[in-house]
Formats: C-alpha cells, sequence, structure tokens
C-alpha cells in the first residue's frame, strides 16, 4: 500500500509539522522573552522601601506609593460599580427570560461594548464624567470609565458561569417551595460563584493594565490621594510617563515588573477559579 | 409581588451595556459630529493637512496610517496565530494544550504600555540598527501589534478549529487522508468563519490600539511611503493630543473618535456575525 504518493503526503506532513511546532515555539519564545526581560531588568530594583515611600522630582527617584493606592482605589470602585450591573445582566439572561429578540439585543451591547478601545472609552469619560458631570479629573471619573470598560468581562463569565449550574438543582429548591428569587440566591449563585469570581477577578486585571482609558479621567497627578474627588496617578499612568518621558528607566523597569506580577497573578486566580468550577460540573 | 419587582428590576439592569454603548455613540458623535459639518467630511477625511489651531483638519494621513499598521499587524500576527492554533489543535500533545492554552490566556493581560516599553528598548534599537532610520516607524508598531492580538487569534481560532464536528475529521482519516490533508483541506474550511471572526477581533484590537503604538510609532505626521517611515495612528493623534487640546481642536479629536468608533463598529459587527455561524455549526452537529 506503501506507494511513493503516501509516502510524500507523509514526508508533507513531516515538514508542516516542523514548520508548525516552530512557530509555536517562537510564540512561546516572544512570549517569555517579554516576561523574562521585564523581569531581569526590573525585579532588582524593587524593595520594600520602592512601594512604599512618596517618588520624588516627578518619579526620577524615591517610590510608587501613590500610583499604588491609586490604582487600588480605582480598581476597587469600579468593580463596586460593575459588579452589580454585570453580574445582575447575566441572572437576567439565564434565569428570567429565554432566547429572544430582546436577549439576542442585549448580548450584542456587551460584545460590541467589549471591542470598543479603550481610547474610546477614555473621550466618553472625559465628556461625561469629567466634563458633564462635574466630577473634574478623579478617581471617581476614572472608577466608573473602568467600570463601564469592564461590565462585558463580567457579564459574559457570569453568564456562562450560571449556565453551568446544572437544572436539577434549581428543580430540588423549586420542589421543595422556593421561589424563584430564593433559588437564585440560595441555590444558583452559591453554585456559580467561582466563575463568577473569574469575570470580577479579571476585571480587575483589565482596570489595572489600562493607561488610555484612565489618564483621561482620572488625571495624571503624582500626589497622594485623600478622597474618590481628587485625581490620581495609576501605576499603569505611572510607567507609560517613565518611560515615555525618560525621567528614570530603572524605575520604569521596576514598575512595569510589579505591574505584571500583579496582572499575572490576578489572572492566574481568575483562572484557577474557573477549572475549579467546570471540573465540578463534569 | 416582590418576585415581579426583582425581575424589573434585573430587567433594566440587563439593559445597562447596551445604554452605555448608546451613551457611547451619542456622546462622541455630539461632540465630533459638528465638528466634521463645519470642515466637511472632504476637509476632514480627505484632507492631508492636520494644523488643528489653525483650523486644518485632515486626518488621512492618520486613516492610512492606522489601516497600514494594522494590515502589517494583521499579516504578521495572524499568520503566526494562525499556525500556533493548527499546532496546538492537531499537532501537540493533548497535555501541553491543557497548560499552553490557559498560559496564551494570561499573556492577553499583559498591559499594552508593557508591549510599548519592550518595542521602545529592544525593538526600536534593532531596527535602527539593522535596517538604519531612527527605528521608530510602521514596522515598530505594526510588529508590536502583531504581538499583542496574538492571544486573541489563537484563542478564537483554536476554539473555532475544536469545534469542528468529530465526525468530520473521523471520515477524512478513514479515507486514508494525512493530518495535514484533513487539517488543511477539512478542518480549515469548516472552520472558516470562527477563524475570520479571529482575524477581524484581533483587527480591531490592533487598530484600536493606542498606548503601545504612541511609544513605538514615530508619530508623524505624515503619510508613510515605506515601513520604516515614522506614522501617526487615529488613537494616536487623539491621545497625544487630548492633554492640551481645547475648543475646535478638542472637537477634531472627537471627529478623530467618530470615525474610529465607526470603523471599529463595522469590523466588531461582522466578526459577532461570523461567530454566530461558527457557534451554528456546532448546534448543528449536536442535533
Amino acid at each position: 500500500m506503501r506507494d511513493s504518493s503516501s509516502s510524500r503526503r507523509l514526508i508533507t506532513q513531516k515538514v508542516v509539522w516542523v514548520f508548525l511546532a516552530l512557530f509555536t515555539v517562537f510564540t512561546l519564545l516572544i512570549l517569555f522573552f517579554i516576561i523574562g526581560y521585564i523581569t531581569t531588568k526590573g525585579a532588582p530594583v524593587v524593595t520594600p522601601q520602592f512601594l512604599f515611600s512618596m517618588p520624588e522630582r516627578m518619579g526620577k527617584e524615591g517610590g510608587i506609593l501613590p500610583t499604588v493606592i491609586a490604582t487600588l482605589y480605582l480598581a476597587v470602585l469600579a468593580l463596586i460599580i460593575a459588579t452589580p450591573l454585570g453580574v445582575g445582566t447575566a441572572v437576567y439572561l439565564t434565569e428570567y427570560t429565554r432566547e429572544s429578540f430582546i436577549t439576542r439585543l442585549i448580548r450584542f451591547g456587551a460584545d460590541a461594548l467589549a471591542g470598543v478601545p479603550s481610547i474610546i472609552f477614555g473621550l466618553f469619560g472625559f465628556i461625561l464624567f469629567v466634563v458633564k458631570l462635574k466630577m473634574g479629573w478623579s478617581i471617581l471619573a476614572g472608577s466608573f470609565t473602568l467600570a463601564v470598560m469592564i461590565l462585558p468581562t463580567i457579564i459574559r463569565t457570569s453568564e456562562e458561569a450560571i449556565r453551568a449550574v446544572p437544572y436539577e438543582l434549581r428543580e430540588v429548591s423549586y420542589s421543595l417551595g422556593g421561589t424563584k428569587s430564593q433559588t437564585i440566591f440560595y441555590v444558583v449563585m452559591p453554585n456559580a460563584l467561582p466563575g463568577i469570581l473569574t469575570g470580577i477577578i479579571l476585571g480587575l486585571g483589565r482596570s489595572v493594565a489600562e493607561t488610555a482609558a484612565v489618564i483621561f479621567t482620572a488625571g495624571s497627578s503624582l500626589r497622594l490621594p485623600r478622597s474618590i474627588f481628587d485625581p490620581a496617578r495609576t501605576m499603569a499612568v505611572h510607567f507609560y510617563i517613565l518611560a515615555r518621558e525618560g525621567l528614570s528607566m530603572e524605575r520604569a523597569y521596576a514598575t512595569a515588573f510589579l505591574l505584571i506580577v500583579t496582572i499575572l497573578c490576578i489572572n492566574a486566580i481568575a483562572y484557577s477559579l474557573m477549572f475549579r468550577l467546570t471540573r465540578r460540573f463534569r | 409581588m416582590r418576585e415581579r419587582l426583582i425581575k424589573t428590576l434585573l430587567l433594566l439592569v440587563a439593559f445597562s451595556a447596551l445604554a452605555m454603548l448608546f451613551l457611547i455613540a451619542v456622546f462622541i458623535f455630539y461632540e465630533g459630529v459638528p465638528l466634521i459639518g463645519k470642515v466637511g467630511l472632504k476637509g476632514f477625511v480627505f484632507s492631508t493637512h492636520w494644523a488643528p489651531t489653525k483650523g486644518s483638519f485632515g486626518i488621512l494621513p492618520m486613516i492610512i496610517g492606522s489601516l497600514e499598521v494594522t494590515i502589517l499587524a494583521l499579516i504578521l500576527g495572524g499568520g503566526l496565530g494562525l499556525a500556533c492554533a493548527m499546532f496546538l489543535c492537531e499537532f501537540a500533545p493533548r497535555w501541553s494544550v491543557k497548560i499552553l492554552k490557559p498560559l496564551i490566556e494570561l499573556l492577553a493581560g499583559i498591559p499594552s504600555v508593557v508591549y510599548g516599553f519592550i518595542g521602545v528598548v529592544v525593538l526600536i534599537p534593532w531596527i535602527r540598527n539593522t535596517f538604519g532610520g531612527s527605528g521608530f516607524s510602521v514596522l515598530a508598531a505594526s510588529i508590536i501589534l502583531g504581538i499583542m492580538i496574538l492571544p486573541t487569534i489563537i484563542a478564537i481560532s483554536l476554539d473555532a478549529l475544536q469545534a469542528v464536528p468529530l465526525a468530520y475529521k473521523e471520515g477524512s482519516l478513514a479515507l486514508g487522508a494525512t493530518r495535514w490533508q484533513t487539517l488543511y483541506r477539512l478542518m480549515l474550511p469548516a472552520a472558516r468563519s470562527g477563524i475570520i471572526a479571529s482575524l477581524i477581533l484581533g483587527m480591531g484590537r490592533a487598530i484600536g490600539e493606542t498606548m503601545a503604538v504612541i511609544m513605538v510609532a514615530g508619530n508623524a505626521i505624515l503619510i508613510p511611503t515605506s515601513p520604516l517611515a515614522p506614522v501617526r495612528t487615529l488613537t494616536s493623534n487623539i491621545a497625544l493630543e487630548m492633554g492640551y487640546a481645547s475648543g475646535d481642536h478638542q472637537r477634531a479629536l472627537f471627529a478623530t473618535g467618530v470615525v474610529l468608533f465607526v470603523i471599529i463598529t463595522l469590523l466588531n459587527t461582522v466578526a459577532l456575525l461570523s461567530m454566530q455561524v461558527s457557534k451554528g455549526l456546532k448546534q448543528k452537529e449536536m442535533k
């Protein structure tokens, strides 16, 4: 059976295998190179003192304390705003309606919102929250903008998590006399919680990483923010300014390292939660 | 009574994303469209003269710049990403896919400013030493964007390839086709709509990316004539000048946003439609 055409086909397959494998290895190398490069240059500079002291001379010297606090403020506040909206939408889509024009419209809204570039969120947040609603450059305006940006992530992930809860669990609750809202609160939500948390944590990661949408809404003040009405500079924005204005390469590397570590940890937690959820119901 | 209240409340909440999308469109258009009306579509979209403090608002160089950078990024990132997806789907051992797929998704989280920074400290010197010039160029921006869209392209096209019904594959292998023939002649066409969606979403990401591009593209306002020429994209134009713009100048930046928003919405709609086609295929198999 092994005529010449079949052996030629097998050679083609081997050649293709080698090429595709090379491309895949190359891709992984690029991605590891980025992390490795930032780590070797940035990690040695990071000390507790760098994290917990005030910057001096526009960030040329000193630490990054205000930017750490600003990042926390913005990311947490954005989650507080976006979570009820996102989870509520997911509950409505999964528990309260059938597939219809309305659900398709809502999903289209979420998907289209997910594709809007961050600079557009920046423009929108600037004109609506900073100017029209008179919040000024502030943590509040930045958080609202980020909340709109991460809403689709939370909706999509929560929806998947709630759908993964087997229907039998709901039937048990109904047969015991539970009402719809009781069933959702005491049966569906606790079971879907890891997946919902995944969406929330992914949103957190996006908020921490964001620059374009934040710089025009929260501003870039390096002072320690005292309330949510103060302007502030997040770590990502600080890093951008350090790198672009060449203020201190050493500190830019260190800030980049901290950013990457924070976000990779956040995302790793999110995915391991998702993994646990999918294993539970399979 | 309580149940109905909850239902109504949730219905209202459920429209939040759609309402936000609508609000974004309204505010960007409200600020930007009057300026386009004032200078005329021709003076805005088809003029190459951008001197916003002197009343000239031509963004043609930025439109062309955005397209050039995006297309080149798509060729680089799309080719590499598809190759990865194909390898992971057909040739890589199961256990390695289980590790590599989440790893690649993790890397989607790296902030765009970090990609831009890597571009500045590694890629730009390399381009300068290899090809000459300043290094800040179409090429630099495209390479960085190509890398940034890899996770999107790999994840979505891998999903599409894995969604191809097993029966198709088994049939082809049973007829004596090799794995590569099956992949190339059967799975790729069958997963076509999902793969197209991944490319379009990657394209949307590339055209919408701002900070990384500003850092490596050089930002000069002229139509780039070579891959080594500096370039300014639509997004960079907004971000570079938002800090100090006011009056008509600021409105011109919003108008730039309008053009960007229209392009992205078109791309996304096409991507979402072809994703639905790809999902339909999967459901057909289940029936």
